[in-house]
């Protein structure tokens, strides 16, 4: 049976209501489309990634899967999906009370205003829609024309490339052009000798000192020479420009590169995001447009589920919202400033208030400029970390386990923001694209106390093998030594450094 | 569904990854108490696309919540099944659930088993009824009304009195069809595995394992080759009685073995219950080959001959190894029917790992 998936009139009434008090609220949003589906159709999005008309994938069938038995489970429960696009696409479950639907409504005008209005948002593509429709389109025409299992195998391969990119790229300026090639040639006279009169010249310019001078050139030139000349983040693009592609193969590294960037912010944000849009949907139904008395206890219980979770893990809900609430507290009540920071007297500052009320102004400011790190590194402080009981874990060889190993406001702060760096993926660089002088491609792994999961690391470098079609390696630390792991197209060698 | 295709090529992967460890399945038991009426379902490592990533131990990470310095934070990995020690890291795993039915064809492709001939027995048939035809008379219960309608339209438009306008169809007696049924003869097959063990002292635990192993997967796939399957369990050791599958795997007994007894038990079985005519019979027999005296072994040969060879598809007779047989019974019966008897087939179970060679001789025949 086939529903209509437009909103009921009720829906839709408490749709436009909703957008109406978030608006006067101060959030500013692109109009946003809702579609009611049910759970089927709902987890299906969700496996695809919020995008229905994705290029297919046998992961889409796992990540599919694995949400139909959660589901069936009772183990987790989707509310909504939203896609940053404009306009914005919201999905409802259809099976939702209207408490739910109320506050689902509130918190996808949340992230909708957080896509619009987030510099970290800035660059993405608002038409995904279509360009992901697109991209399905030509990946279903290479199918039919190279066959379903070399496709298949190769977005495999570049979809285990996908997380090196240089998440930073797209605000930086484009380079400006270089100098013509040729111009350089030209240019190259030969060693500058010092000036000196003729008779004195083999003894001011010696043979020994040319050569030295020629050899310093040399070298120079040598090292810009150096492929690629800094060691590049974004080795996808690398691996676009050099690698021998041919060109169905080229178009779909572009695409699964294209879609990595458009999703890279979403990891980037994550504990900003969903607090932005928990807090304004608290706002929302307590403050902007109350819950009724007979609707209190359903959006409690439905609240406690979105900020709750497994004991002693962290909820980016929770701790986002939590944060923002911390802000605006401190803002309202004028604890910033040189002055407040500089207070030694905890009675003071636990009973400063000047007044300020300046929390909201803040807010917004938060939600413009900040990513997870800087909100976190910016505004996580020792107060609100003991406020909020956290604690950082280790895991203990002897017993398999995970504990707590500290309550440190110093060690939490710094764990966080680790696990926050390049949004929890490892730093690697191409560093050499003609390693060897074989045209062998050198990997760099900024190596910052954890190792890379080995395993893994063997199969990332078979795929990129598989791109690059020459030998590749990555320079790492594994257990505490400086390594190389190579493959060279048959099998895998490790040596240390 | 556009879902549907995506899963389609997850579970194409997914069935490869188990014909790929389906040997380790076979030998280890995991898939055991696994199967529910129709599925089952199996534990395989996750197929994640691998990335360059953190190794997610060392890692540790940030928790919110009660609890002291040295409390564990209750999400260690989970500990790894009893007696599989050894596993580097403990995997992530994913269930998959499979029908029985794909689960038999993954084993048939892998080991290249053939399907089974039927006995023959052509007479062994089930009546269905199906409406598949119109007629022209019947009961009305049986009218179909809209080939009814249509012939009415058809008959008043030929007639010119039907009006578009106010399209009013009265059937009359002509008009009417009525469904009739045919009956289609089904040819059914029957089966019966009658599975023989000897539990003797000389039968251990172990040997008792690799018996339930080889009967699972003997049961997975002859399930699927018969629409009905019928069940039965007899133990031995001198005397031999009927019990439940659960007691089969199960008991222990001590004392001598006389195999005869359970061939007799086994004969009176199928001469009460399933007439030779109408089913088709399978005789596993698992013993560790020690039987008591000689004359006994010549019983057995005789009871074979006379009887239970006639009657079954088969006869399998899988020598389990144990420290205290002596494998005397295969001997005797290599040197009955030779040693590659069309009409016995015997096996020796050395450890698990020969499970998925008997597999392939008793069932490669194809009876």
């Amino acid at each position: 049976m086939k529903f209509d998936n437009s909103l009921t009139p009720e829906l839709q009434e408490l749709a436009v209501s909703l957008a109406e008090k978030s608006r006067e609220a101060g959030l500013d949003f692109f109009d946003t489309v809702f579609e009611l589906v049910d759970y089927k159709q709902l987890n299906e999005i969700a496996a695809y990634g919020g995008f229905p008309t994705r290029y297919p994938h046998w992961r889409f069938g796992m990540e599919y899967e694995r949400l139909a038995k959660s589901y069936a489970y009772g183990l987790s429960v989707i509310y909504e999906m939203v896609i940053n696009n404009d306009p914005c696409y919201a999905y409802l479950l259809r099976a939702n009370n209207l408490v739910s639907q109320k506050t689902v409504i509130a918190h996808v005008y949340g992230h909708c205003d957080f896509f619009k209005n987030n510099y970290w948002f800035s660059k993405t593509n608002r038409k995904m829609l279509d360009e992901v429709a697109n991209h399905a389109t030509i990946i279903r025409r290479y199918i039919e024309a190279v066959g379903h299992d070399e496709v298949e195998n190769f977005i495999d391969c570049c979809l285990s490339l996908e997380n090196l990119i240089d998440i930073h790229s797209p605000f930086q300026m484009p380079e400006s052009e270089e100098e013509p090639a040729d111009e350089e040639v030209y240019r190259d006279e030969g060693v500058a000798k010092l000036r000196s009169k003729k008779y004195m010249d083999s003894y001011i310019n010696p043979e020994k000192f040319l050569e030295h001078q020629q050899k310093r050139r040399k070298d120079e030139k040598q090292k810009k020479k150096s492929f690629p000349e800094e060691p590049q983040r974004d080795v996808l693009n690398f691996l676009l420009e050099h690698a021998p592609l041919n060109n169905w193969e080229k178009r779909v590294l572009g695409i699964i590169r294209e879609e990595a960037y458009y999703f890279a912010p979403q990891g980037q944000t994550k504990i900003l995001n969903e607090g932005w849009a928990t807090f304004w949907h608290s706002e929302m139904m307590t403050r902007l447009s109350p819950v009724e008395a007979s609707e209190i206890v359903e959006y409690c219980s439905q609240y406690a589920g979105i900020v709750g979770g497994a004991p002693g893990q962290l909820n980016p809900y929770k701790l986002g919202v939590e944060l923002l609430r911390h802000i605006k507290q401190r803002w309202d009540k004028g604890r910033f400033g040189l002055d407040y920071l500089n207070c030694d007297d905890p009675k003071v500052k636990s009973a400063w208030d000047t007044q300020a009320g300046k929390g909201y102004e803040k807010l917004f400011e938060v939600r413009r400029v900040h990513n997870d790190i800087t909100f976190i590194d910016n505004f996580l402080d020792e107060e609100f970390c003991h406020e909020h009981k956290m604690f950082i874990y280790d895991y203990d060889r002897r017993t398999n386990r995970y504990v707590i190993s500290g309550r440190e406001f110093g060690p939490i702060k710094q764990q966080l923001l680790r696990q926050l760096t390049n949004f929890g993926q490892p730093i690697i660089k191409v560093r050499d694209g003609n390693f060897k002088n074989r045209g062998e491609l050198l990997l760099d792994h900024e190596h910052d106390g954890v190792d890379l999961k080995h395993e893994f690391t063997l199969e990332c470098l078979k795929n990129m093998h598989r791109i690059w079609k020459r030998p590749v390696h990555i320079e790492t630390v594994v257990e505490d030594v400086p390594r190389r792991v190579s493959f060279d197209g048959s099998s895998h060698n490790m040596e240390k450094l | 569904m556009k879902m549907e295709s995506d899963l389609n090529r997850f579970r194409k992967i997914i069935r490869g990854k188990i014909k790929k460890e389906l040997r380790r399945f076979i030998s280890s038991g995991d898939l055991i108490g696994r199967q529910g009426k129709k599925k089952i379902s199996i534990p395989l490592p996750r197929i994640d696309i691998p990335k360059f990533q953190f190794g997610s131990k060392e890692q540790g990470g940030v928790g919110q919540g009660e609890g002291d310095v040295g409390d564990p934070v209750g999400q260690g990995e989970p500990q790894p099944g009893e007696g599989q020690a050894g596993d580097a890291e403990g995997q992530h795993s994913l269930e998959v659930d499979v029908t029985l039915q794909e689960l038999a064809e993954i084993l048939g492709e892998e080991l290249q088993l053939p399907n089974i001939e039927d006995k023959g027995k052509k007479n062994i048939e089930d009546k269905e009824y199906k409406y598949t035809g119109i007629l022209k008379q019947g009961p009305e219960s049986l009218r179909h009304f809209k080939r009814t309608y249509v012939e009415a339209l058809k008959r008043s438009i030929a007639m010119g009195v039907y009006d578009p306008d106010n399209p009013v169809v009265i059937p009359i007696k002509e008009d009417k069809r009525y469904r009739s049924y045919k009956i289609q003869h089904k040819p059914v097959a029957n089966a019966v595995i009658i599975y023989m063990m000897d539990v003797s002292g000389s039968m251990g635990d172990e040997q008792k394992e690799i018996v339930r192993l080889t009967s699972f997967w003997l049961d997975t796939w002859l399930s699927t080759q018969y629409n009905g399957l019928e069940r039965r369990y007899i133990i031995h050791d001198a005397t031999a009685r009927e019990v439940d599958a659960d007691t089969f795997y199960r008991t222990k007994e001590s004392g001598g073995t006389l195999i005869s007894s359970a061939y007799k038990l086994a004969l009176k079985l199928i001469e009460e219950a399933f007439p030779p005519s109408e089913w088709n019979i399978y005789l596993f027999h698992f013993s560790d080959g020690d039987n008591w005296s000689g004359n006994d072994t010549a019983d057995c040969m005789k009871l074979l001959d006379q009887n239970l060879l006639p009657f079954s598809n088969m006869f399998c007779y899988g020598q389990v190894e144990s420290r205290y047989g002596s494998g005397q019974f295969l001997r005797d019966l290599h040197k009955h029917f030779g040693e590659s008897s069309e009409r016995v087939t015997t096996t020796q179970i050395k450890d698990r790992d020969a499970i998925i060679d008997t597999l392939k001789v008793f069932l490669g025949k194809g009876k």
